[in-house]
Order: structure tokens, then C-alpha cells, then sequence
């Protein structure tokens, strides 16, 4: 940088009209330039969303009927459905949530009554934060070591522990969320009249947090839905009428992971009609979730 | 507690489940390339290989989508519409991953292996240096679809955190760069992401994380061949398909088990560190 003298009223450099005017007229074209493509990023981000919606429903309800609800999976060729693999998928998510939210909320209220600020509260939230994060398919595996291989077999069982370890992280995150957004003069008021610390976090926190944490919970269901790396070490599918949990068991992905790669038509049909009926429901779980956040706000 | 616990044991029961294959295979499973059943050797580098690729070229691909959805989201887009649109981008993030996978394999590998791949084959495959990473024939899947599935998938993650961080600008700065005369572009270039800096590449990061362990998807579109092309349209694998689609067929107890679960502890390693530098890159943000 070079101090530049100039002999007019103002410091810096002469101006001269023309350049200044080309400069601006330069400037203005960037930001349009710039803004035009910011747009169309995010169009193309909504193309994405429209052409997998449109798909799922195109072929998907064209695969869809009755039969899709009422029969079991079956051979190619002869009418099959995707009955088992529905309620599978439902008995696991179910489970899994059931089992899941206890922990995950007693985590979550721990670290945000008693561990706030402590170093043992920061690593549990860290360690948490990776696991909402860290790859399913691992968890998958974890199972497996764990449920698969002792008991010498696949089992509905092992699907529900792999989803619930998956929704432990989600209900952790949201419920710490939740409770740190409660006002503590709340807290001390409860305190004040002289109620011990469970009371409080029961009767008073935990109640004016649930709407938050039940959307935190839907979301968790949303997300397990859809789960099916975990589920292919640990309930591995089943194409026969189960609700045995110590066998193995049917689930809605992984079915569309089997029907989809197969080379015959109605299999591939059903898949397309499974997809829809998972990304409808997961989609309508998250804007329920996400409504009920808003009015809550 | 118990979430540590089972951190912890996930970390400890991988490592001791993949402890025969590195044994068997010494600390050169990592970078090997063999990957031979019926002989019972087994290496990782191949899958390796594909991971940090695809990973990578993904990031390369969401990055600027995701930052014109950010800038878009927080200061271009009449108010009205910045809610709608921003519901619309994170309900891409909840669309399950084999949904992608479907749609990947149904849709976009017909319409790679039609119109985009022997375009960028024909117009850029006769380039000096660069050209070898687009030779090969048009298959639809490989490398390249699967880190454009990717891409998509992660891409909501990173618009969402980068627009977070985009907000907690404070607005005073924006003000006084505007009242100085600078245009939408400047006030972004130069208030908003020296500002927000080391946020986005935590956002960056975290969506690195991401695509890291991503497994259906990749599955369906990635062609899964055994082996390194140069080529980005060459067929190839990642740790993740390789583990879903080796494991059917693994035997209890197997060498090749042994071998699958250590990609497993290879992964739970890459994307560890990775979710980690992203979790202190965000801790600022996640602070205030």
C-alpha cells in the first residue's frame, strides 16, 4: 500500500467520472451475477425434492393397491404384498422408540439440570453429538457383535436395540434443547416453595418442555423409519408372516433394499410402493413435528 | 453415562471383532488392494479409497449449492418465502436414505448413462491431465453418481448450518457495509463469511461426516467393482457398501467377517475424527 498525494480537496486518488461509473456499473453486474446463480442454486436444491417426490408418487401409485396391505411378501410372479414388512417395520420402529426415549430423555435432563457446565456434562453432549451423527451402518455392526453373534442368530430383538441406540442421540439433543429454553426463574420459584429437585424437573420442567420433546420424538420415529443399514445385520428380513421377535423379522427398507435390486417387475413394483409409503409417513412425521414447534413458539 | 458407555463399546467391540484380520493381515490391510473370498486375502484400500473420493467430490459438488441456498435463504428471498423454501430444502434431509438410493438407481443412472456421461466423455475425456478422469464407458453408475447422490443427501445438512450461522451475523455489520454503498455480494464476501468463517467449515465438515457413512444410497449407484480406476465414471466401492453388501455372505466366525467388522473400526475412526474437528469448529456457534 503507497501513500498517493493528490492535489485536490480530497485525500486519495482523483476521480475521474468515467472510471467511477464503469466501476459501479462492474460492481452492480457481480452481485447480479452472483444473486441470479444464488437462485438458481437453490432451485436446483427444489428440483432435486420435486423429482424424487414426483417419482415416488408417479410409480408409486401405480404399484399401489389393496393387496400391497393385506398379503405377505411373496415369490416373483405370484401376487405378493408387503404386509409383513409393513408391520415389521412398525413393531420394530415401536419398539425401538419405547426403548429408546426413556434413556435418551434421562440423558438429556441430566445434562441439562445437573451437568450444565461440568467437564463430565461436556463429554457426555460430545459423545452424544457424534453418535447423532456417526455412520447407522456401524451401529448395524455393533449389534451384531453384541446380540447377533452370542445368541447365534438374527432377531427382530437385535433390529429393536440397533434402532433404538439410533434414536437415544436424537431424543438426547432435543430434550437438553428443550429444558436450557426453560426461564430459570421458573426453577427457582419451584425451588422457593420448597419442592426437592426431582419434583421440579418432573412436575415443572419436564411438563412445560413437552411439547418440544415430543416433537423431538416424532422426529426420532422419522428417522428410524427409514433406517436400513442397522436393520441388515440384526432382523435381516423375513418373507413370511412374523411377529416373533426372537426371529428373525420383515422391515419396510430393508424389503425395498432386496425388491429393488431384483431383476423382476412386480418386485421392483413393490418396492416403489413401499418407498411412497415410507416417505410419506416420514415426511408427515416431520411436519407434524414441525408444526407443533411452531405453535409452540 | 451411559451414552459414553456405549460410544465406548461400539469403538471397543469393532476393534476387537476386526483384531483377527489385522492380525492375519498386519497393519497393510489398510492400504491393500486385494480383496480375493476364495483365497481369504482381504485389504482395505480400495474401499478406502472410494470412501475419502466420493466423500470428497461430493463436498466439491454440495458446497457452492449449499452456499447460494444459504445466501438465498438469508438475504435474498422476499420474506414470505424464506420459511416454505427452507422447510422444503430440510425435508430433503428427511427423505431416507434408500429412498435416494431408489431413486438414484431408477433415475438419475439412466439419465447419467444417456446424455450426461458421454457428453463430459466425448467433450472433456481428449483433455490433457484431466482427461483420464473422464475416459471410460458410460455406464450410468460409478464413482461420479454416487458422489452426486451424495452430494444431494448432504447438502441440506451443510445449506441449514451455513444459514444458521449466516443469521447470527449481528446486523449492525451488515448495516454500516450497506450504508457504505456495498452491494448484496460485498456485504456477503465481505462481512458475512469472514465473520462466519470457521462456522461454515464446520457446517462443511459435519456434512463430510456425513457422506462418509452413507450406505444405501452408494450401494445402489456405485457400481461396487473391487478395484481403483482412474476414471470417475469407473464402477467402485465404498467401506460402507462393502460392508452391506459382503456381510450376507459371510460366514460366523469367518476371516472375512473379521475383515468387514475392521472396516467397520476404519470407518468409526474416519468419520470420528471428522465429526470431532466439526463439533469444534461449531462449538462458538453451538455456545451462543
Amino acid at each position: 500500500m503507497s501513500i498517493t498525494l493528490s492535489s485536490g480537496a480530497v485525500p486519495g486518488p482523483r476521480k475521474d467520472p468515467e472510471v467511477a461509473l464503469r466501476l459501479g456499473r462492474r460492481r452492480k453486474r457481480t452481485d447480479l451475477i452472483i444473486r441470479t446463480l444464488c437462485v438458481l442454486a437453490t432451485l436446483v436444491g427444489l428440483i432435486f425434492l420435486a423429482s424424487i417426490l414426483t417419482t415416488l408418487f408417479y410409480r408409486g401409485f401405480e404399484a399401489m393397491n389393496l393387496r400391497v396391505f393385506t398379503h405377505v411378501t411373496a415369490p416373483p410372479g405370484s401376487e405378493g404384498g408387503l404386509l409383513n414388512a409393513i408391520v415389521g417395520s412398525l413393531i420394530q420402529a415401536a419398539m425401538g422408540t419405547a426403548i429408546g426415549t426413556p434413556i435418551g430423555m434421562l440423558v438429556g435432563t441430566y445434562l441439562a439440570e445437573y451437568a450444565r457446565g461440568s467437564k463430565f456434562g461436556d463429554m457426555i453432549r460430545f459423545v452424544s453429538d457424534i453418535l447423532l451423527s456417526a455412520p447407522s451402518i456401524l451401529v448395524g455392526l455393533f449389534v451384531y457383535q453384541i446380540l447377533v453373534l452370542p445368541f447365534g442368530g438374527f432377531s427382530g430383538w437385535a433390529g429393536v436395540v440397533a434402532l433404538s441406540i439410533i434414536v437415544i442421540p436424537v431424543v438426547v439433543r432435543t430434550t437438553e434443547d428443550m429444558l436450557t429454553l426453560i426461564p430459570n426463574t421458573l426453577r427457582e420459584a419451584v425451588i422457593g416453595l420448597g419442592s426437592p429437585k426431582w419434583k421440579m424437573i418432573v412436575f415443572v420442567c419436564w411438563k412445560s418442555a413437552m411439547s418440544g420433546i415430543i416433537t423431538g420424538i416424532l422426529l426420532a420415529v422419522a428417522r428410524v423409519a427409514g433406517e436400513t443399514a442397522p436393520l441388515l445385520f440384526t432382523s435381516l428380513g423375513n418373507n413370511t408372516w412374523s411377529t416373533d421377535l426372537a426371529r428373525p423379522m420383515a422391515s419396510l427398507p430393508v424389503t425395498i433394499y432386496a425388491f429393488a435390486g431384483s431383476p423382476f417387475e412386480d418386485w421392483i413394483a413393490l418396492a416403489w410402493a413401499g418407498a411412497l409409503l415410507i416417505t410419506l409417513s416420514v415426511l408427515l412425521l416431520n411436519i407434524l413435528a414441525r408444526s407443533l414447534l411452531r405453535t409452540r413458539k | 453415562m451411559f451414552v459414553l458407555l456405549l460410544l465406548g463399546a461400539i469403538i471397543v467391540e469393532l476393534f476387537i471383532a476386526g483384531l483377527p484380520a489385522f492380525q492375519a493381515f498386519g497393519i497393510g490391510f489398510i492400504w491393500s488392494t486385494d480383496w480375493d473370498p476364495v483365497q481369504e486375502v482381504f485389504g482395505a484400500g480400495v474401499s478406502i479409497y472410494g470412501t475419502l473420493v466420493t466423500a470428497v467430490l461430493s463436498i466439491v459438488l454440495a458446497v457452492p449449492l449449499a452456499f447460494g441456498i444459504a445466501f438465498y435463504l438469508t438475504e435474498l428471498a422476499p420474506p414470505w418465502l424464506r420459511r416454505p423454501v427452507g422447510t422444503a430444502v430440510e425435508l430433503l434431509a428427511a427423505v431416507p436414505s434408500i429412498i435416494y438410493g431408489m431413486w438414484g438407481f431408477f433415475v438419475i443412472v439412466p439419465a447419467f448413462a444417456t446424455y450426461v456421461q458421454p457428453t463430459l466423455i466425448d467433450n472433456l475425456g481428449e483433455l490433457p491431465l484431466v482427461g483420464f478422469l473422464f475416459q471410460g464407458a458410460p455406464f450410468g453408475t460409478g464413482i461420479f453418481t454416487a458422489s452426486f447422490i451424495l452430494a444431494i443427501m448432504i447438502l441440506p445438512f451443510i445449506a441449514a448450518t451455513m444459514r444458521d450461522v449466516f443469521e447470527q451475523v449481528p446486523p449492525v455489520y451488515k448495516e454500516s457495509a450497506y450504508g457504505l454503498g456495498a452491494t448484496t455480494w460485498e456485504v456477503m464476501r465481505g462481512v458475512v463469511i469472514p465473520y462466519t468463517r470457521i462456522s461454515v467449515v464446520g457446517g462443511i465438515m459435519l456434512g463430510l461426516g456425513r457422506a462418509l457413512g452413507e450406505t444405501m444410497a452408494v450401494t445402489f449407484v456405485i457400481g461396487n467393482a473391487n478395484r481403483i480406476t482412474t476414471s470417475l465414471f469407473g464402477p467402485g466401492n465404498t467401506i460402507a457398501s462393502l460392508v452391506a453388501l459382503e456381510f450376507g455372505e459371510s460366514e460366523m466366525g469367518s476371516l472375512k467377517l473379521s475383515s468387514l467388522l475392521a472396516l467397520g473400526f476404519i470407518l468409526f475412526v474416519l468419520s470420528f475424527v471428522v465429526l470431532a474437528t466439526s463439533r469444534y469448529l461449531l462449538r462458538s456457534r453451538l455456545k451462543a
